[in-house]
């Protein structure tokens, strides 16, 4: 099975753990009291995590803990009734979900949302869309100011697409690809807005154990190569032991245990969580 | 022979402005998820200011018809803003009512800015006839005109959608508009582009229409409107192509049944084939059949 990250991890203030290398830099997230109610159920609440600027970080707990509400408050899909994000130390309180997104969160979905009737490369290039300037009338008139930048596009969308090989597929339609394929082009097209931090709301869901063992790989290089943080739901726990470098386990809507995935295992309260009381 | 030539080519060309009235349509359900009753109201308009712009202001035909589709864009964005952007989470009852009430309103200062008698409208297109067989057929030049509009607006429309990166992201709104907004499309732009652009058209539709019918009232624009509507659900609401195959399908049917069947009947055969074609394939012709996930 994979290796077992060997990251030393260091304790910050706000009762959190980043790696050691991260220390230097702003943490990418940081939460405080977060939470919000639904009427009055309080679906998450004094939510408090610190994510390392090159962190791996998981965010794990039984099913209907709150995890993907938690990404859907750091994406402002939910406004959060309590408490403060911090992205790369900026206050978001008063941005909403394209705003967002613009200041460095990206995401994937549980259950795979793309624009299933556009080409894989199209996919990719409205991920894009924030960073490739061309106004519309350039691009009707065809002016040269839209081969350019058409072709930095193009250019950049294969190199994502590239990642995980799939520069062969770019022409097809997006909602014709097989499942697994699917979820690794989510990953291309948050990659493609240019995060700081890509959040992955269970990437390995479907997949079997050697799609995933190539996934543990592909996130890991992602990480390196766009030295970026990557926060990441999972119910696969080969991968979430395997490659996250921090867990924070969730459940009920309060993190009950934050740790390596050394510490997380061994917890006693972790594992009444998922198997009960002994 | 001839005359069925001529009858076809007829209903083709009424059919081409339903087409591009239906763009209208199907553009804004698709992407905000609306029916906009209001929009066979800016055809009105924008044939109104033309009508203004030529006869009162004397300005020459091609004038006229920008100005109609500046004036018809702007009122578009005018009308998403101040009436359908609050609702936006509304439920659809809302909306589609408030839509009602934004044809009531754009008909009634109509009324009371221009009077209810009917205007004689002149068409914007001074060409001769097409004389074909030896004057056997005779085209008029508007009926020209507007297909070949309706072909242009279509290759532009296409390529809009296709090439551009707002054409993609209207689509991907279209499809998912939650995804999209994760994907930092400001969703908010998108929806007052596609209200922008199907005002537009509607302006140039509405200053076809009269040119060939020319007979301009507040409610000129309401029965058009409606068949429009007709022609996008007929083609497959939210999808281009199906407003175009539903538009030209409608104008010839309704032509022909005006020709053959009986004039009055006419607008109940055209509803008659609505309900048939539903019944049939109740997305329309071209509109995607919606898998129900288990």
């Amino acid at each position: 099975m994979a290796r077992r990250s060997n990251t030393k991890m260091v304790p910050v203030p706000s009762d959190s753990i980043v790696p050691e290398r991260d220390l230097g830099r702003a943490p990418v997230l940081e939460t405080k009291h977060l939470g919000i109610d639904f009427g009055g159920l309080t679906a998450v609440d004094d939510f408090n995590l610190t994510v390392g600027a090159t962190e791996i970080a998981g965010l794990i707990g039984p099913n209907g803990a709150g995890k993907t509400t938690v990404f859907n408050l750091l994406t402002k899909v939910y406004q959060p009734t309590r408490g403060a994000i911090l992205l790369n130390g900026k206050q978001t309180a008063d941005m909403n979900t394209v705003q967002v997104n613009k200041a460095g969160i990206a995401r994937t979905f549980q259950n795979i949302r793309l624009f299933n009737d556009l080409t894989v490369e199209d996919n990719v290039k409205i991920g894009l869309h924030n960073q490739v300037k061309c106004g519309t009338v350039t691009s009707i008139l065809r002016l040269p100011g839209y081969w350019k930048s058409e072709k930095r596009a193009h250019d950049r969308a294969m190199e994502l697409l590239g990642i995980f090989g799939m520069q062969d597929v770019a022409k097809h339609q997006a909602g014709s690809l097989p499942y697994g394929a699917q979820r690794r082009l989510e990953i291309v097209r948050a990659l493609a807005t240019h995060p700081s931090l890509l959040l992955l709301d269970e990437p390995a869901a479907g997949m079997n154990p050697s799609e995933t063992s190539e996934l543990m790989e592909t996130i890991t290089y992602i990480r390196d190569t766009f030295q970026i943080a990557i926060m990441l739901i999972e119910h696969d726990m080969n991968l979430v032991m395997g490659i996250c470098e921090g867990i924070a386990v969730l459940n009920y809507g309060r993190i009950i245990a934050k740790g390596t995935p050394d510490e997380i295992q061994n917890n006693p309260q972790v594992i009444e969580a998922y198997l009960g009381k002994q | 022979m001839m005359n069925l030539l001529l009858n076809l080519i007829n209903g083709i060309s009424l059919g081409s402005v339903y087409a591009i009235i239906a763009l209208g349509y199907t553009m804004v359900y698709g992407i905000a998820k609306m029916l906009n009753f209001a929009h066979g109201d800016v055809i009105m308009v924008g044939a109104y200011i033309c009508y203004c712009s030529m006869s009162y202001l004397n300005l020459p035909p091609v004038v006229g018809v920008i100005l109609a589709v500046i004036v018809c864009t702007v009122l578009g964005i005018v009308i998403e803003r101040l009436a359908y952007k609050p609702l936006r989470s509304a439920p659809s009852l809302a909306v589609l009512i408030t839509a009602i009430g934004v044809s009531y309103f754009l008909q009634n200062a109509a009324l009371l800015t221009w009077k209810s008698d009917p205007k004689v409208f002149t068409s914007v297109v001074n060409l001769p006839s097409l004389s074909l067989f030896d004057g056997r057929l005779t085209i008029s030049a508007v009926t020209i005109v507007t297909v070949l509009a309706n072909i242009v607006i279509m290759i532009a429309l296409t390529t809009f959608t296709g090439k551009t990166k707002m054409g993609k992201s209207m689509r991907a709104v279209s499809e998912d508009n939650g995804a999209a907004q994760l994907m930092g499309i400001d969703v908010n732009r998108t929806i007052s582009m596609t209200f922008a652009i199907g005002s537009g058209l509607a302006a140039i539709a509405g200053v076809l229409l009269c040119s060939a019918y020319p007979t301009l009232m507040p409610t000129t624009g309401s029965m058009p409107g409606i068949k429009a509507f007709t022609a996008a659900v007929l083609g497959g609401i939210g999808s281009i192509p199906g407003a175009m195959l539903g538009g030209i399908l409608l104008g010839v049917i309704e032509i022909f049944a005006k020709a053959y069947i009986s004039t009055q009947l006419s607008d109940a055969i055209v509803f008659a084939v609505l309900i048939i074609v539903l019944l049939i394939r109740p997305t329309g012709l071209l509109g995607k059949q919606i898998r129900e996930k288990v």
